[in-house]
């Protein structure tokens, strides 16, 4: 009789989730879903609100990631109010982006999905955290976690009030300007980052690539997953964080798709399944084809891997040659779904690079933060590359500013079909015969991991929730055991 | 280990941002790991609910507990840390008040619905699905919980013993109530870690506020260069700093960006936006009624401004403003 297994709740990672694992008469497993289990209503609750006032809002969608929906609420509002910054407000824009991409993507390896490596993904569960890591790598380099996370972060405090909440961003410009003093401080803050970036990669390399049983494991076809990829890329078609054109690419690598980030609809559609709360984007001229990987997929993915696949290159030197040597390795596209882990700590030294190429340009503390030469056009579309991947608000108003329509479309949305896919392949991949074991279920949730998904964001459009647990049920669906881990 | 007394963090219906809130205390997290035996934290720990439900009931001396209760789970899992708990402190604008999501109890679930699942523009749902309690997917049942109503803040659904505001609560008053907890020298339950006082009291622009402040013409933040010395309703801009509780550090005036009231209300008030609507009609200025009206021209959202943080906790909390039933 066939079994359902389910985790709850899911961990490390950022928000609640839920995965159902179906076994069939031999004990393997027959399918597996991801689900999404709230709601929260942002596109709803925001009608109303004066367009200035978003990007003090949507912060709330998530407050691991909540520089990108400031962000991005911040293009649209620019936009609607027919503004574009000024150059030093730009610079103070860049700053915050590229500081968050520094301290967000050492939480991803440090507190949530790299544990799973440095520990071990057998490593006693007790362990196999933040504090096993500090324990493993030792207090003077956890103390440098702390620090180049807390450098980072009084960046943004400095620019958007709170980290956690930023509450900058203005049509056509920045309320608070960066004064000379607190640009000298903040060059100092890119050399300690760019250094920290450095030996992290170093770590990663010691770590997974020096160990051949991590090696095969993010080779693996079980961790493996053929999709197209969509990323912003600049006029070289390199990454950009900030801005740019929308590229996608196909399984094989090849541009299919290169559009202005305004015209966002006519090429992503959400498909509404009955079983989860969030909806599953794709391709919308390929159609909705399911839940399917390889050359007859509609889905894509988003996020460092798909922006190691979709750009040709990184923006800033030391981050370059990083990204070559990858290539060497993995070729391109790299379809290893580990590789994210990889391809974000590229990331973070390309945006520790950024931050010292920022700090050092004299305007960055120039006086002129606010265009006022507003042209009112009620209509905005903003686009960034968050952390975990495209971004995009859509807001509409009336002739007040008042929004009358809100539409978003966020990283973990984009990769909510995939990850459901990626976690189902390993499901497939590991658990035989009906054996499951604690480390077996790590490893089906090391497939998520590496997506580092944003649940709170998923699940903006009302309260969400998606706890893995592995619940196991006959056919009949009456539970005959809950599988949880010690 | 066994003799540290056990900590857990956990969050309901909330955005991960209390979360970074509590690592934001920086290297006080070391002191935190060294004083607790963290049993609960699910965005850095690996431990599972069934951890929580095999312990003695009030084992866990301290619980932070951040977001607000929309679900069935949410209010599960409040109720089972409260019972394992000593103490239970709701951490954060949403556990306190409700929190931005709270503006939702103004929509029905259906309005949410009808936009996500059908409107929104890159909608492509020619099956018409909808989420479902219970689905059936290739002989599969797939379950999904079911929202409430409305947003609860924690003290709504549990017995909470104090109250930590701020959308998060900043680093300097997460370390004052840790100390306080270690030391045991906590205040009368029910009480909330921040003064009673109103933000302007600390606001270094209050001295630029006139002794007779007046409003002419109530200004959008966008439309101002807001000097940054000089009192934002003195500048006609809505600012909720005289019924918003102090305690934030000022965070969002240090930008050159008004208070939207993340602190919820100062102390003995309940309904902070109806406290904050009668003072600001008050400052209003005009002689005609006319005028009057002019002059709130630009107030053109008082929910959004003067309930941002709190109308899940406010009068306002079962007023629906369409005719969606939900």
């Amino acid at each position: 009789m066939g079994k359902t297994i389910t985790i709850n709740p899911i961990t490390r990672l950022e928000g609640h989730g839920k995965i159902e694992i179906f076994l069939n008469d031999r004990g393997d497993v027959d399918d597996a879903y991801m689900q999404v289990t709230e709601l929260r209503g942002f596109e709803r609750f925001c009608l109303g609100r004066p367009a200035e006032e978003m990007p003090r809002i949507v912060p709330n969608i998530c407050g691991v990631c909540p520089t990108p929906h400031n962000m991005a609420s911040t293009k649209a509002v620019d936009y609607i109010y027919g503004v574009a910054p000024t150059y030093t407000a730009k610079l103070i824009r860049r700053l915050q982006v590229a500081a968050n991409y520094v301290e967000d993507h050492y939480i991803h390896f440090f507190f949530l999905g790299g544990p799973d490596f440095v520990m071990g993904p057998d490593a006693n569960p007790a362990e196999r955290n933040i504090l096993g890591v500090i324990g493993k790598v030792g207090l003077d380099i956890a103390k440098q976690v702390i620090e180049v996370r807390k450098r980072t972060r009084d960046i943004i405090k400095l620019i958007a009030s709170k980290p956690a909440h930023p509450e900058g961003g203005l049509p056509g410009g920045v309320p608070r300007g960066i004064k000379e003093e607190e640009r000298i401080a903040i060059m100092d803050t890119a050399t300690f980052s760019i250094e920290f970036a450095k030996f992290a990669l170093q770590l990663f390399k010691d770590t997974v690539l020096a160990n051949k049983g991590y090696l095969d494991l993010v080779l693996s076809d079980t961790y493996g997953l053929k999709t197209y990829y969509m990323a912003l890329v600049d006029d070289n078609y390199h990454q950009n964080y900030y801005e740019g054109m929308l590229r996608v690419v196909d399984p094989a690598g090849k541009e299919v798709a290169f559009f202005h980030p305004r015209d966002y609809a006519d090429y992503i559609g959400e498909w509404v399944e009955p079983w989860t709360y969030i909806r599953l984007t794709h391709l919308r001229k390929l159609g909705w084809k399911g839940m399917v990987e390889g050359d007859n997929t509609s889905l894509y993915r988003v996020g460092p891997l798909a922006r190691y696949n979709v750009a040709n290159g990184m923006s800033t030197p030391l981050a370059q040659k990083e990204y070559e040597y990858m290539v060497s390795v993995l070729g391109k596209p790299a379809h290893h779904t580990l590789a994210y882990h990889w391809a974000r700590l590229i990331e973070a030294l390309q945006a520790a690079e950024e931050l010292r190429q920022i700090a050092n340009d004299p305007m960055l503390s120039g006086k002129d933060i606010r265009n006022m030469n507003f042209q009112f056009t009620g209509k905005g579309i903003g686009c960034v590359e968050a952390c975990r991947g495209v971004l995009i608000h859509h807001y509409e108003t009336d002739d007040k500013g008042l929004i009358t329509k809100v539409n978003l479309i966020v990283a973990t949305q984009h990769n909510a079909a995939p990850m459901g896919l990626s976690v189902k392949k390993a499901a497939q991949g590991f658990i035989k015969g009906g054996n499951v074991s604690e480390g077996l279920l790590n490893r089906v949730e090391m497939a998520f991991r590496a997506y580092d998904p944003c649940l709170g964001c998923a699940t903006h459009v009302a309260a969400g929730k998606m706890p893995l647990e592995v619940t196991i049920r006959d056919r009949e669906g009456v539970v005959l055991e809950k599988l949880t881990r010690d | 280990m066994a003799d540290k007394p056990k900590m857990a963090v956990c969050w309901l219906g909330g955005c991960g941002g209390c979360d970074e809130a509590l690592v934001d205390i920086n290297e006080d997290i070391l002191v935190l790991a060294a004083a607790f035996d963290v049993i609960l934290w699910p965005v850095a720990l690996d431990y599972k609910y069934h951890h929580v439900e095999s312990l003695e009931d009030g084992e866990i001396a301290l619980t932070l507990i951040n977001g607000s209760v929309r679900n069935s789970e949410h209010e599960e899992v409040g109720r089972l840390l409260r019972k394992k708990s000593k103490l239970v402190v709701a951490f954060g604008a949403c556990a306190c008040f409700g929190g931005t999501p709270g503006m939702a109890n103004l929509r029905g679930k259906e309005d949410i619905f009808q936009w996500v699942y059908r409107d929104a523009p890159t909608v492509v749902n020619p099956n018409r699905n909808i989420p479902e309690p219970i689905t059936i997917a290739h002989g599969n049942q797939l379950t999904l919980p079911e929202f409430y109503e409305q947003v609860y803040p924690l003290g709504h659904v549990i017995d909470v013993d104090y109250y930590l505001p701020g959308c998060p609560p900043p680093p300097d008053r997460i370390r004052s109530m840790g100390r306080r907890v270690m030391s045991g020298d906590l205040p009368p339950k029910g009480a909330t870690l921040a003064p009673t006082r109103a933000l302007c009291d600390r606001c270094e622009r209050n001295q630029t506020k006139p002794d007779r402040l007046t409003i002419e013409d109530v200004k959008r933040i966008h439309e101002v260069e807001a000097d940054p010395g000089k009192c934002f309703l003195a500048q006609g801009v809505v600012c909720m700093g005289p019924a918003t509780r102090a305690g934030c550090g000022e965070s969002c005036i240090n930008i050159n960006i008004p208070c939207r009231g993340c602190f919820g209300p100062v102390g003995g008030v309940d309904d902070m936006g109806a406290k904050y609507l009668s003072a600001f009609a008050s400052l209003i200025k005009g002689k005609t009624e006319e005028e009057r009206k002019k002059a709130i021209d630009g107030l053109e959202d008082p929910v959004g401004y003067f309930y941002r943080f709190t109308t899940a906790s406010s009068l306002l909390r079962k007023k629906r403003d369409t005719s969606t039933k939900a």
